[in-house]
């Protein structure tokens, strides 16, 4: 498929590797953030093909494993109501809350619907009046615009009954608090998705307050080996800066009509994130003005008290300190078909990439 | 869920286009997108139009990495 063969071009592959080999002389931890990353650099079996004093860390850039447990008892407790229709994409739908998943509620009776987009959850508000029907907003900056573009359309066409429960999270906060909590990385290999919103200011700002090289890259394998090849550059030269690697996407500016909309329905807060902790203004909710379409103010719910999952240590993964493989439930209590804890069930998930692919 | 995937625009009907991915036609809303036009290639994410996928950008990539790889063959 055009966009997609290209960049899986076996020369092109073979000759940027040759070219990392060539260039890296020394240890180098680059760290990936987003899922989508995770999962191409397993499927494609990346690390085989670098140095191995080349390190690849994954982040805590997959949205359905940060997502912190208080928040999925939130969602089981408001399928649970009889007068709501629970709207999620479908990777949700296993994430172990406290003692339920959406999946276990469903299956008493709760109705709870997968949907590929926000604008579906609103057409399901559309034709069932008699309901008020929640959309479980979930992702970084790429998605959060979607959501909002959702809200605005409920306003403009009064849908009353359409309500967002947010879960949204800003990427640049997250990349921050780790190099502050003493997580070493040479190299960021930026979100290619996230960034076509957000454009390059925010690495702009990462790189120069922490020295640290911030590379923007795509997804298949010539994105990814372009991008971790600029990041050794940089690195050997001692000079970390700002590249974009996916330009046929990513400008500097980003998509300004995707980002305004995003910063008109939604406001930073603070935010849960599973594994790291609270992060001030990491969050995205509805702002005032879009309070009427906010589950969680319009719709009171009483929420189970949160128990962690026992054993699981996604969180050590998310930050970064560890290998899926390090965590004693690996592949034997904790499988993608039945897992433990959120990085098992995404497919983004480090766990579950791992599983997959390097297993 | 994050998964975006490139295809090609065929038609446009006021807020929607609809996006051909390997042949298979899928709706995708155009609210967070500007200037899209029938014939496109355009990143398509969750539903919506994300953003144009630019040709030359691509061409140029492709050419440069070719080309630092020592791989220009013509
Ligand atoms: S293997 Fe399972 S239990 Fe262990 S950290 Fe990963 S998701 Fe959690």
């Amino acid at each position: 498929m055009k966009y997609i063969d290209e960049y899986r071009d076996r020369a092109l592959i073979k000759g940027l590797v040759a070219k990392i080999n060539a260039e890296s002389t020394k240890p180098v931890r680059l760290m990936e953030v987003c899922g989508s990353h995770t999962m191409a650099i397993q499927k494609f079996g990346i690390p085989a093909l670098l140095p191995e004093h080349v390190e690849l860390l994954s982040g805590p850039g997959c949205p359905v494993c940060v997502t912190d447990i208080g928040y999925v008892d939130h969602a089981v407790a408001l399928a649970r109501r009889s007068d709501v229709i629970l709207t999620t994409f479908g990777d949700m739908i296993r994430v172990p809350g406290s003692t339920s998943t959406l999946q276990s509620v469903r299956g008493e009776g709760a109705a709870v619907q997968v949907v590929y987009s926000s604008m579906e959850a609103l057409k399901i508000a559309e034709n069932n009046p008699d309901k008020k029907v929640v959309f479980l907003g979930i992702g970084f900056e790429t998605t959060s615009p979607t959501t909002a573009a959702a809200m605005q359309a409920a306003r403009n066409r009064n849908i009353g009954n359409f309500f967002v429960l947010s879960a949204h999270k800003l990427m640049k906060p997250a990349m921050t608090a780790l190099i502050d909590d003493g997580v070493k990385i040479d190299g960021y290999i930026c979100p290619g998705h996230v960034s076509i919103v957000t454009g390059t200011a925010m690495y702009e700002e990462i790189s120069a307050a922490y020295k640290v090289g911030c590379v923007v890259t795509g997804f298949e394998p010539v994105d990814v080996l372009q991008g971790i090849d600029l990041l050794i550059s940089q690195f050997e030269a001692g000079k970390p800066g700002v590249e974009i690697a996916y330009k046929r996407l990513v400008t500097p500016a980003g998509n300004t009509k995707a980002w305004d909309l995003m910063w008109e329905v939604l406001e930073p807060c603070t935010a849960n994130w599973r594994g790291i902790g609270d992060i001030p203004e990491s969050g995205m909710a509805p702002r005032e003005t879009y309070a009427e379409f906010d589950a969680a103010r319009m719709i009171p719910v009483e929420i189970e008290a949160p128990q962690e999952v026992k054993g699981c240590m996604c969180g050590a993964v998310l930050r970064g300190t560890h290998r899926p493989t390090a965590c004693p439930l690996f592949g034997t209590r904790c499988t993608p078909e039945d897992p433990v804890g959120a990085c098992m069930v995404s497919h983004e998930g480090a766990c579950a990439a791992f599983y997959r692919y390097a297993g | 869920m994050c998964l975006g995937v490139p295809g090609k625009v065929v038609e446009l009907t006021g807020e929607t286009a609809k996006v051909s991915i390997g042949g298979v036609m899928y709706d995708a809303a155009l609210a967070i997108a500007e200037d899209i036009e029938i014939g496109d290639y355009v990143l398509m994410h969750a539903g919506f139009v994300l953003e144009k996928i630019s040709a030359a950008e691509a061409d140029e990539t492709l050419d440069a990495i070719r080309e630092y790889t020592n791989l220009k063959v013509d």
